[in-house]
């Protein structure tokens, strides 16, 4: 099952270099097109990674996040959510990059391997930047009453934290 | 951010840290940005793959049956169907840039019927883009990678299974909230 789970990435990317080359695509120059725009991506991100992870930084040198994670550690506690991943729930659904940079920051921190860095992970990996989602979407179609966007949104949210939590704790 | 981590440093003394961070700060972003470039612009380039092989409309069409049912009123007409399949199937791929578009034109097709209040499709629809539906996620994987880990991508499982929740109570929440919401 773990070697299935290892292998899931390669076998899939060679599965569909086969299909792709199999309906006559040029297979190679359509990959090397797709790799410049993940360099778009790239570019696009590292100023506001510069910004929030300075900000990440001296906050965390501040001593801010741990008074802030000592007040709500019984709460997080008694939900079964270690407090080291308070930062990381806080900035998620506001900002993408500064989400990847406190989850980037954890990893390393902790470990990629640890239950820690593995439920910030998993976090990053099953949560959206769920503020900045619904201003782009309502923003762009001049949408002014959002009903219960927000809150059936966060709803999703918070699901996706403990679960995260409980996820880890279960497969490894 | 910044002003509370001057202010909080302050109080509590740890002047000196904070001004060390800011720099700090700084480089590590840019070290994290390169560390996962790599893996970051292999994803595109496959998922670039996908989309000319066709592979990506192949998915959308078979999203269609399980779309309808989640957006009723939008069911009728073809078009909005069509991007919004296309938008779910793309963010299902990690395809950001493409499903940003896409849901945008969904969006607008669906706000057409109620100027200005989001109708309960529409509600639907931005639900299901802020909960995260992405299969693999490339981006945390090579965050991972680039701290030393052999297996980046054995978290899929519990991605999964957390996505999967997350996202099922966002749409039950948008179902009750569209039976029960008072304007």
């Amino acid at each position: 099952m773990d070697l299935f789970f290892t292998m899931l990435v390669p076998l899939t990317i060679g599965a569909i270099a086969v299909y792709a080359a199999g309906r006559r695509v040029d297979v190679y120059s359509a990959l090397v097109q797709g790799a410049g725009s993940g360099l778009d991506t790239l570019l696009r991100i590292i100023p506001a990674l510069v910004g929030l992870m300075t900000a990440v930084y001296m906050l965390r040198a501040s001593g801010a996040l741990e008074l802030l994670a000592g007040a709500l550690a019984p709460l997080l506690d008694r939900l079964g959510l270690p407090s080291e991943l308070l930062p990381l729930m806080l900035v998620r659904p506001i900002s993408g990059s500064a989400a990847l940079g406190v989850g980037a920051e954890l990893i390393s921190t902790y470990g990629p391997n640890s239950d820690l860095g593995r439920m910030a992970a998993v976090m990053l990996g099953s949560t959206e930047t769920t503020f900045y989602t619904i201003a782009v979407y309502f923003g762009a179609v001049g949408i002014t009453r959002t009903r219960y966007a927000v809150p059936a949104a966060l709803c999703a949210d918070l699901t996706g934290f403990l679960a995260a939590a409980w996820a880890v704790r279960i497969c490894f | 951010m910044i002003l509370a981590s001057i202010l909080c440093g302050l109080a509590t003394g740890r002047g000196p840290e904070v001004a060390a961070a800011a720099v700090e700060g700084t480089s590590a972003a840019v070290q994290l940005a390169l560390s996962i470039a790599g893996m970051l612009c292999l994803w595109t380039g496959v998922m670039e793959v996908m989309r000319q092989s066709g592979l990506a409309d192949k998915l959308s069409k078979l999203l269609a049956p399980v779309l309808r049912r989640l957006f009723p009123q939008a069911a009728r007409d073809r078009d909005t169907m069509d991007s919004i399949s296309a938008n779910v199937s793309a963010n299902l791929l990690g395809l950001g840039s493409a499903a940003t578009p896409l849901g945008l034109e969904a969006a607008r097709r669906l706000a057409r019927s109620s100027p200005g209040v989001a109708s309960d499709n529409l509600c639907m629809l931005v639900v299901c883009n802020t909960a995260s539906i992405q299969l693999i996620p490339t981006t945390v994987a090579s965050v991972r990678a680039a701290e030393g880990c052999q297996t980046p991508f054995d978290i899929l499982p519990a991605v999964w299974l957390a996505s999967a929740l997350s996202v099922g109570v966002g749409i039950i929440a948008c179902k009750i909230f569209a039976k029960t919401w008072r304007d």
